[in-house]
């Protein structure tokens, strides 16, 4: 197996290793830098649990080797609270009672923030669409649209703030 | 009507009656209904009633918490499994030799292995067996054949393709109805040569068969309540860490019951329990599929004891769909009657159990066919008479729960599909027949035919609630004009009753251990509390619900009382969580707890205040003089004299341990209401509104509760419109992932409206009866009957679950309306 050196800027800090070109991002992401938060739910990208932001885009990182984000900005749930503030998804996820066992929270929050990136406003179908392709067995979801609409809201009065 | 059990064959096991004593009295009663939550603490302090924000949340919501695939220790190697291609085959050889030689390889382990140990099999938690790796033949499709260990996870996977396995393919029992013909036999290591495993029954059979004879309407209606897995969106896994040293065998793994498990443990493998720490960290999901002992859970413990190293498993999600335990396959041929009134009168059910290889149900031991005898649900039926086989098939052991109390489900899902039936053929409309039927609220304390004494309900408020919520006589005008048009709309109700907090210890066990649970606060110098409990939160939210509990009972704030569980040598002994049981049983614990703790600083009060302890009283988070609110002291005052100031004949500290037998166990009830359109054309059903309203007795935290029915109802319309485990005719799973094994998103999802009432249970300390499965174990019903209201006219009387559009295409172009 073909060994590679790639650099890859995960929430800020560029990380450079040495690594086999079949190792999974999610792997990298979880085993060699020990960001635990994203996850792993299935085996065919159907569950979303493994989401995080590739230069700003939500993708399905157990569907992408490591070499393939060499170079890219890879944000993960440990990079949403800034400065100790939570993110307005994380408060509103929290505010809302948008997760209970929490395991696919981050793949979900990174797939909101994307959605919002791209509209800032969404409807409830819009919301409900844009996590489609992540997977909760616990909260039925209501709770996790209103927790997107609560950041929603949050992002755009800090917008008029600004 | 159809019998299953063959009298001339030879019966499995034994024939089992189901056991159950009296009801206490006063654990069942009439008891006012109310709409309002009671809140009698202030928000500092957030007893129950309040809307408190999660405890657990802060970890989750920032990538801290820790699943078993975050545990990383030294050392540590990983496991895969080889598994079999074949449902039934002999296994004439296992060759390792490619596999042994990879680099990085440590170790392959097979059943001849494990027999050296005679861990081989396993017991189930039904008191079967199953077998851990076989050493003659596999008898599932995906079944562990044999695990090797290596030093990377990749390796160990590239190892597995580096076994080869020579087979010998058996027959395979797919259909359990074939298999009680007995002409394959799957366990052919029992000493009786039969796929029966065993037969039950309850009720009286000729009191019910006279009704039967003398009704004037009846009902019938074959049903098959398909086999489902919960996949839970973190699949099951391990880390086992065996120190040669100190001879302690440390397991990380997704249980729901951490304690069971370490008893089980200690039983097979002979390790001595006190040398068995089982550690349950943060779970994702359980629903009952992380209730059993997996092989992969023995494999991975013996390999980190043979190799004195950590040995990580993690299933992957096709294992976890393939191999764990399913639920439910229950195939009901169920009867109904009513009188010349309409009153119902008797209830007749034949079932037959497809067990797969072996009973791995997590039922309590007295109860093969779980709680189902609760099948005459929300009715007052004056016989019921229930007959069950289960069989062995060449599939995947089971059954366990889908986040329902043991088989309560299956009950619910008849009788709710039955009554609506009769009420079609009666030309009632459903509500109203409901209504005529439903066990009326003085008729409390009621007793079932099938033994059971329902604690507490007020049926008909429920549903009226859900009736004027959804605008039901609005809906069904609506209804009548689109079926003038030519359109297809229904509206579906189910009204039923769950009976869960297994369990009163007398009854109920799980391999002979009773099912109490348990609670130990410990209240600290300065007022904040640690508390741990028996049972295992999976997303449930007992962090913040325990300690609201406790909040409320000894006034100090939720926020300063950490909740523990999970750690076996930290925790007290208690049976999980799962079928609903964490507040019934622990959450009552929590209380006696608190009040054993209050009732100690009371004496503590007494002493700093030089008063009697008569003339005291309990006011939120203090002891003050009854009359003089001025002279009190709080709960954090008390606290600190426990370590500081106590009376010489007091012990010191501040602390209690409850270990809580149930009573009774507890009925909640609901009333759901689902509207569909249906598309002629394609046969899609849309679910346009669905209200539900539960009654779950005391509301410890209404946040909390809603979003536990929230996700109940969204893993009731899973295996109502999309998920099924389906095998072909050789028993290889065709649903082995989530591209071909459909978990509902954020888009089939409706918005949920949900709504309560609360009528308390007379027996529990708060009054709480448990939500977590209400809705699904109600949704169900009551979208199938939509469907089905929907295409009456037409001649539609049912449709099983999970109701495709496929299947809605059928019964459309069979009834000449599709083309
Ligand atoms: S782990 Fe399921 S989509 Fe990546
Ligand atoms: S919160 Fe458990 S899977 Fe979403």
């Amino acid at each position: 197996m073909s060994k590679h050196s790639i650099t890859i800027s995960v929430n800020g800090t560029d990380h450079s290793a040495e690594v086999d070109s079949r190792l999974l991002l999610v792997h990298f992401i979880r085993e060699n830098l020990d960001l635990t938060g994203t996850h792993i739910g299935c085996d065919t990208t159907s569950c979303g649990a493994c989401t995080v932001l590739i230069n700003g885009r939500a993708v399905k990182s157990c569907t992408m080797f490591a070499v393939q984000a060499n170079g890219a900005e890879v944000d993960t749930v440990e990079g949403m609270a800034e400065g100790g503030q939570l993110h307005p998804l994380q408060e509103g996820f929290w505010e809302k009672h948008g997760l209970q066992c929490g395991y696919c929270t981050p793949g979900m929050l990174m797939s909101a923030k994307h959605l919002l990136s791209k509209n800032p406003n969404p409807t409830e179908d819009e919301i409900r669409w844009g996590i489609s392709g992540n997977l909760c067995r616990c909260t039925g979801y209501n709770k996790i649209v209103e927790a997107i609409q609560y950041a929603a809201e949050k992002l755009q009065q800090e917008e008029v703030a600004a | 009507m159809t019998v299953y059990h063959d009298p001339n064959k030879p019966r499995h096991v034994d024939d089992r009656v189901e056991v159950k004593h009296p009801v206490p009295e006063g654990a069942s009663a009439k008891v006012e209904t109310t709409e309002q939550i009671a809140v009698t603490t202030p928000p500092e302090v957030c007893g129950m009633g309040h809307r408190m924000k999660r405890k657990e949340d802060p970890r989750f919501i920032q990538g801290r918490g820790q699943y078993v695939d975050d545990v990383k220790l030294p050392g540590m190697l990983y496991m895969d499994i080889v598994r079999s291609p074949y449902a039934h085959a002999k296994i004439l050889d296992i060759d390792a030799s490619a596999a042994l030689e990879m680099d990085g390889v440590l170790a392959v382990i097979t059943g001849k292995d494990l027999e050296a140990h005679g861990l081989h099999w396993m017991p189930t938690l039904m008191s079967d067996t199953q077998m851990v790796l076989p050493t003659e033949k596999v008898v599932y499709y995906a079944q562990e054949v044999c695990a090797v260990i290596a030093t990377d996870r990749y390796i160990a996977a590239d190892a597995v393709e580096n076994i080869f396995v020579d087979y010998d393919p058996l027959d395979a029992v797919v259909d359990p109805f074939k298999a009680l013909e007995d002409e394959t036999i799957v366990r052919t290591d029992k000493e009786v040569q039969t796929n029966r495993i065993w037969h039950w029954e309850v009720g009286d059979q000729a009191a019910t068969d006279e009704v039967f004879a003398n009704a004037k309407h009846v009902v019938k209606q074959y049903m098959h309540i398909p086999r489902i897995h919960v996949a839970s969106i973190e699949t099951c896994g391990m880390v086992a860490n065996y120190n040669p040293a100190t001879e302690k065998m440390q397991i990380y793994m997704t249980t729901q019951a951490p304690h069971a498990i370490r008893t089980v443990f200690a039983l097979v493998t002979g390790l001595p329990e006190h040398k068995i720490q089982i550690i349950s960290p943060d779970i994702g999901g359980g629903f009952g599929g992380k209730v059993p002992v997996y092989p992969g859970y023995v494999i991975g413990a013996v390999a980190s004891l043979l190799l004195g190293k950590p040995v990580k498993w993690i299933e992957d999600r096709s294992e976890n769909l393939q191999a764990d335990s399913f639920a439910r396959d229950y195939h009901l041929e169920a009867e109904l009657a009513a009188d010349e009134n309409g009153k119902l009168v008797g209830l007749r059910v034949n079932g037959l159990a497809d067990h797969g290889a072996a009973d791995a149900a997590a039922n309590p031991s007295k109860f093969p066919a779980g709680l189902f005898s609760i099948c005459s649900g929300s009715y007052d039926i004056e016989a019921t008479h229930v007959n069950f086989d289960a069989v062995y098939t060449t599939k995947p052991p089971g059954g366990v729960a889908y986040r329902c109390s043991f088989r309560v489900t299956e009950a619910v899902h008849m009788i709710e599909r039955l009554t609506d039936m009769m009420a079609h053929d009666l030309g009632i409309d459903p509500a109203e027949y409901r209504m005529q039927n439903f066990i009326q609220p003085e008729q409390f304390p009621y007793k079932s035919a099938t033994g059971w004494e329902y604690d507490s309900g007020n049926y008909p408020a429920a549903l009226k609630k859900a009736m004027d919520m959804i605008g039901y006589d609005e809906l069904r005008r609506e209804q009548a004009e689109k079926r003038e048009r030519g359109e297809l709309m229904g509206i579906g109700i189910s009204s039923f009753t769950e009976v869960v907090g297994a369990g009163p210890a007398k009854d109920y066990d799980i391999l002979g251990i009773k099912m109490f649970d348990s609670a130990e606060i410990r209240i600290h110098p300065t007022g904040k509390a640690i508390a741990r409990f028996g049972t295992k939160s999976q997303g449930q939210g007992h962090e913040t619900t325990y300690a609201q509990i406790i909040a409320q009972e000894l006034g100090i704030p939720a926020n300063d009382i950490e909740v523990e569980e999970g750690d076996t040598d930290t925790a007290p002994y208690g049976l999980g969580t799962y079928a609903s049981r964490s507040t019934p049983t622990a959450g009552a614990a929590a209380a006696m707890a608190a009040r054993k703790i209050r009732a100690k600083a009371k004496k503590i009060a007494a002493h700093l205040l030089e008063a009697s302890e008569e003339d005291l009283e309990w006011n939120v988070n203090q002891w003050q003089v009854k009359g003089s609110p001025d002279q009190a002291k709080t709960i954090q005052d008390i606290a600190f004299a426990a370590y500081t100031n106590h009376p010489d004949d007091l012990e010191a500290g501040l602390e209690a341990t409850d270990y809580y037998n149930p009573p009774n166990l507890t009925f909640p009830f609901g009333s759901y209401i689902c509207v569909v359109d249906v598309d002629k054309g394609t046969g899609e059903v849309h679910i346009r509104r669905f209200v539900a309203i539960d009654d779950c007795g005391n509301i410890i935290n209404p946040l909390v509760v809603e979003g536990q029915v929230h996700g109940g109802l969204t893993m009731g319309l899973a295996p109502a419109m999309f998920e099924e485990i389906v095998y072909d005719e050789y028993g290889t799973c065709l649903t082995g992932t989530f591209a071909d094994y459909l978990l509902p998103t954020a888009v089939e999802s409706p918005k949920w409206e949900t709504g309560h009432t609360i009528t308390p249970s007379p027996h529990h300390p708060i009054g709480a009866k448990g939500v977590g499965e209400s809705p699904t174990v109600g949704a169900p019903p009551a979208i199938a009957n939509a469907v089905v209201d929907a295409l009456w006219h037409l001649g539609v009387r049912h449709i099983d679950i999970p109701i495709t559009p496929q299947k809605v295409w059928q019964a459309l172009r069979d009834a000449g309306v599709s083309d």
